[in-house]
């Protein structure tokens, strides 16, 4: 096993790739176009197709096209790409397709700018495309991750037929960091519903139409039932230094680096802090939350976006702990300063024996 | 009749074996379509169902169904089937097509689904000379939803959207997507076809077997637009709307092979077959051939926690001194991280970007508090200079750091590194100048790490002669310069 | 379909099952040898109905008819051709 300095970017493709993947179809867009480039570089070395489509809509149609042929396929993009890709997404997730869709955040809304944030949790992790479905999302937060979590997102994807979001903030699609890969390549598979030209495959039939009512709902019911074992099996979430933590730093991305250096700090100046950073969005690491109130006193909730993570960790705590919350948005990242005021000011509220505030103060 | 001889009958036509026995849309109705009595689609699906069979193509089609009417198509079709978002059946085809090249990919459109919402897929599909087939049912209607205009709808045809009639002025011209289309390099075939009269049907069918027979040769892009009634929403008998058709219809949609380049057009190639997996790894670059995972032994880790930034114009080389310094400190064993700051200073203006290496694990790779600052402009040092670490470094690329800024408790080393590059032979040879003093400063990185990182990131062997200079160079300054402090104090 | 004679050179039958009575293969018949049933079939449509003689086996009102199944179009072969691969039916 060797170790390769890459951008994250560049790992996602050369990781998918080893995971099988044959099919990509993208269009560019800053701050995710490496991701296009080196699929434009290296999908036909491997008898993979890689096509540049003429917009976000048609590439993410051309996936369900790859994804109905059996094939497996990516894309990747950004927050105004995303949201012209949500059709396809429904219609992907409506007619249960595997596929993986890598969302490299920029700055938004509208044309925002190409700076990195986190403000396509909604649309990704919330379903942002119509209907009743929902995508499972990965949020890497180093190099190494962008390659593990590719492969695990097409596993996901394959295991449950249904899209999976690689959510990371232009921080980490840009970064370089050395990664090590798997030596074998996975070999690409056909599955059996697949529509791939052949006699086998001929009676199958690709469709997110139920056109019955209760055709319908029986088909949406059993997507929740999916959802619900997802729920059960696949929530993920990373404990920092948490077991004897009475305030946890919660967030994702190039955020949970930050939080790290920020607890490592707190800690050496004799705060008990910790980091509890998810790495599933959905499903949400709910019990990950719920374990930590034994102790934890209060939770902060730093995010590069206005307040969309910290709604899940609300639900998820359910008022059990006050959660607070903390953000710098346009493309800013919190310095590791900042937050480690939030940290001491939220400890004299929280852990000097004062009773808690039941609510929340939000810093804007 | 008894003493007649007895006659034998053969099946001339009967139903395609490419439709299904039976359907099962719905429980109550599985014998006949969904179609209304006279629908134009009926009479293309059977078209195309004959055409699969006489081409012996079933287990190969796949066909991808729209939004329209001929959505339910794949309750018909016994062959593979897709169904598409509104208008993108042209994308979905497209991928299924260079998924599968053996398959026998079929788009079957109505005119609002292309014509419309898909406007941009079949231009582009069409573009690309996709070889795929396209079924283009034109009935100037929005059928299924109900009879709201169409980009197709004829002038002064109303509509449930245009109840006075389409105006040219309000409602634009009837689109003729297929001479639009017809004027693309890519298309090998593009035939505009009626079912107004038997001849017309005739014809139709021929031309869709054409389409298809282009694809199984290979050939490319192929549509064929068919003029087809819709007596519902048009409000007259079968026989009346199919008269339309030849009528009315044609005025503005004339019949005819609008592009035929089957002559001129080359089979594809024969798919090149992928390489054995066991390559893949060294293909896609990350083969064992790259840098040990876990060295010998902490020992050979050179004990190093260095965090920089480098900022200067965009051009300089700032985030390849970085990227040198991340991929030597990789090379000696050390955890690295490169951040580049990105957007419209990748095109112009300042340049920065943040690495750090340690022994530890790296959390933040952010680097807020630099331990050298490698300043190659004045904009660079003045926006930086105050976050350098006490006790830290600024390598300036000036003759003096300017009086009005604050370097208080930090080393700074200034000297015009463009200059010296300069006289090295090249002024872009700056920033390896200004790596090498940055070395000097992280004693214990060895050079051979510098040398192999150098190596793997500047492949042109000039330039790596100029650069090892450089680096050697700026190494010396940075030496000179610690003799003078140490002399001074 | 009683009246079939052995001179014809087609023979013509409906499923009325499947017919949705659109008329057109009445429209599209050369010789003009298809009617309109008056009775209704379950679904409520008039059918076409072969009236009987003067089939030419041409196959037009199979082409123009929009269901799939609802038309089987038979042509006579002479007796010494139906060795011949292909399917064989008779009335």
């Amino acid at each position: 096993m060797s170790r390769h300095l890459m951008k994250g970017n560049e790992a996602i493709v050369k990781s998918a790739i080893l995971a099988g993947c044959r099919g990509f179809y993208g269009y560019p867009i800053t701050p995710a176009s490496e991701i296009t480039e080196a699929a434009a570089a290296l999908m036909p070395q491997v008898g993979g197709v890689f096509l540049q489509a003429e917009s976000e809509v048609a590439a993410i149609n051309m996936l369900y096209g790859a994804a109905s042929a059996g094939v497996r396929a990516m894309t990747a993009s950004s927050g105004p790409g995303i949201s012209l890709m949500q059709e396809g997404i429904s219609y992907m997730a409506g007619a249960e397709l595997p596929c993986v869709i890598a969302d490299i955040t920029r700055g938004g809304p509208g044309l925002g700018n190409i700076a990195s944030e986190q403000s396509d949790y909604h649309q990704v992790v919330k379903g942002g495309g119509h209907g009743n479905y929902r995508t499972l999302v990965l949020a890497p937060h180093s190099v190494q991750e962008m390659a593990d979590l590719t492969v695990l997102a097409f596993e996901l994807a394959d295991r449950y037929r249904n899209p999976v979001v690689l959510l990371a903030d232009g921080f980490m699609g840009q970064m370089m960091e050395p990664v090590e890969f798997p030596e074998v390549a996975t070999e690409p598979r056909l599955p059996r519903w697949a529509v791939a030209g052949t006699d086998a495959s001929r009676g199958n039939v690709i469709t997110s139409m139920h056109l019955d009512t209760d055709k319908l709902e029986a088909h949406v019911r059993q997507l929740e039932a999916k959802y619900f074992i997802t729920e059960q099996r696949e929530a993920r979430a990373e404990d920092w230094r948490t077991e004897d933590a009475e305030i946890v730093l919660v967030g994702y991305g190039i955020v949970a680096r930050i939080l790290k250096a920020v607890a490592a700090e707190a800690r050496a100046a004799g705060l008990p802090v910790g980091v509890l950073r998810p790495i599933t969005l959905y499903p949400f690491p709910t019990l990950h939350f719920q374990r930590l109130t034994a102790r934890a006193r209060a939770f902060l909730v730093v995010e590069m976006s206005n307040g969309q993570l910290v709604g899940d960790v609300r639900l998820a705590l359910n008022g059990a702990r006050p959660v607070e919350f903390f953000s710098r948005v346009g493309g800013n990242a919190p310095t590791h300063l900042e937050v480690l005021a939030e940290v001491q000011d939220l400890a004299r509220r929280h852990l000097a024996g004062a009773p808690a505030e039941e609510e929340l103060i939000v810093h804007v | 009749m008894s003493s007649e001889p007895e006659v034998t009958w053969e099946i001339a036509s009967s139903k395609p074996a490419s439709f299904y026995s039976t359907y099962e849309r719905k429980d109550e109705l599985q014998h006949a379509t969904h179609y209304c009595p006279g629908c134009g689609h009926g009479i293309i699906h059977k078209m195309l169902a004959q055409a699969i069979d006489e081409l012996s193509i079933q287990d190969r089609t796949v066909l991808i169904s729209p939004v329209g009417c001929s959505v339910f198509a794949y309750y018909y079709f016994d062959v593979g089937n897709v169904q598409a978002a509104h208008g993108r059946a042209p994308a979905v085809a497209t991928a299924v097509k260079r998924s599968r090249p053996g398959s026998i990919v079929i788009s079957y459109q109505g005119d609002g689904d292309l014509s419309a919402i898909g406007s941009a897929e079949i231009l582009h599909a069409a573009n690309r000379g996709e070889p795929i087939t396209v079924i283009f049912v034109n009935n100037a209607i929005y059928s299924m939803t109900g009879g709201q205009m169409a980009p197709t709808t004829l002038l002064g045809q109303t509509s449930t959207t245009s109840p006075r009639g389409r105006s040219a002025a309000h409602e634009g011209y009837p689109l003729h997507v297929s001479e639009l289309l017809a004027t693309l390099e890519a298309p090998v075939y593009i035939e505009r076809v009626g079912l107004g009269d038997n001849k017309q049907v005739a014809q139709a069918a021929r031309a869709v077997r054409r389409a298809l027979e282009n694809q199984v040769r290979g050939l490319g892009f192929s549509l064929v637009e068919i003029l087809s009634p819709c007596p519902t929403i048009w409000k007259m008998s079968p026989v009346e709307s199919q008269r339309w058709v030849r009528d009315v219809m044609e005025k503005t949609f004339p019949l005819g092979v609008l592009r035929d380049h089957t002559q001129a057009a080359q089979s594809e190639a024969v798919p090149i077959p992928p390489p054995p997996l066991s390559m893949i790894p060294g293909i896609v670059g990350v083969a064992d051939a790259g840098l040990p995972a876990e060295m010998t032994g902490d020992a050979d880790v050179p004990a190093l926690d260095l965090q920089v930034r480098v900022a200067g114009f965009g051009g300089q080389g700032v985030l390849l001194l970085g990227e040198v310094l991340a991929e030597a400190g990789l090379d000696a064993g050390l955890e690295v991280s490169w951040l580049p700051s990105y957007g419209p200073e990748m095109r112009s203006g300042t340049s920065n970007c943040h690495v750090r290496l340690s022994r530890e694990p790296i959390d933040s790779p952010l680097v807020t508090h630099p331990d050298v600052l490698v300043a190659m402009n004045e904009p660079s040092l003045r926006k930086f200079c105050s976050t350098v670490h006490p006790g830290g470094w600024i390598l300036y690329n000036g003759e003096a750091s300017p009086e009005d800024c604050d370097c208080r408790g930090v080393h700074v080393l200034a000297r015009p590194f463009t200059q010296i590059a300069n006289n090295l032979g090249d002024a872009r040879a700056a920033n390896m100048v200004m790596l090498g003093a940055l070395l000097e400063i992280a004693g214990n990185l060895p050079q051979s790490s510098v040398d192999s990182a150098l190596g793997r990131l500047v492949r042109n062997p000039k330039w790596l002669a100029l650069d090892e200079t450089a680096l050697v160079c700026g190494r010396r300054l940075m030496r000179e310069a610690r003799a003078e402090v140490s002399h001074a104090g | 379909m009683t009246d079939v004679s052995h001179r014809d050179a087609g023979l013509l039958r409906v499923d009325t099952d499947e017919c949705k009575g659109c008329g057109l293969c009445i429209e599209a018949c050369p010789p003009k040898v298809i009617r309109m049933d008056e009775s209704l079939n379950p679904y409520g449509y008039r059918t076409a109905r072969y009236a009987g003689a003067g089939c030419t086996g041409c196959g037009i009102c199979f082409l123009v008819c929009p269901e799939p199944g609802a038309i089987t179009v038979l042509r006579a072969a002479r007796p010494r051709q139906s060795t011949a691969p292909g399917q064989q039916a008779r009335p």
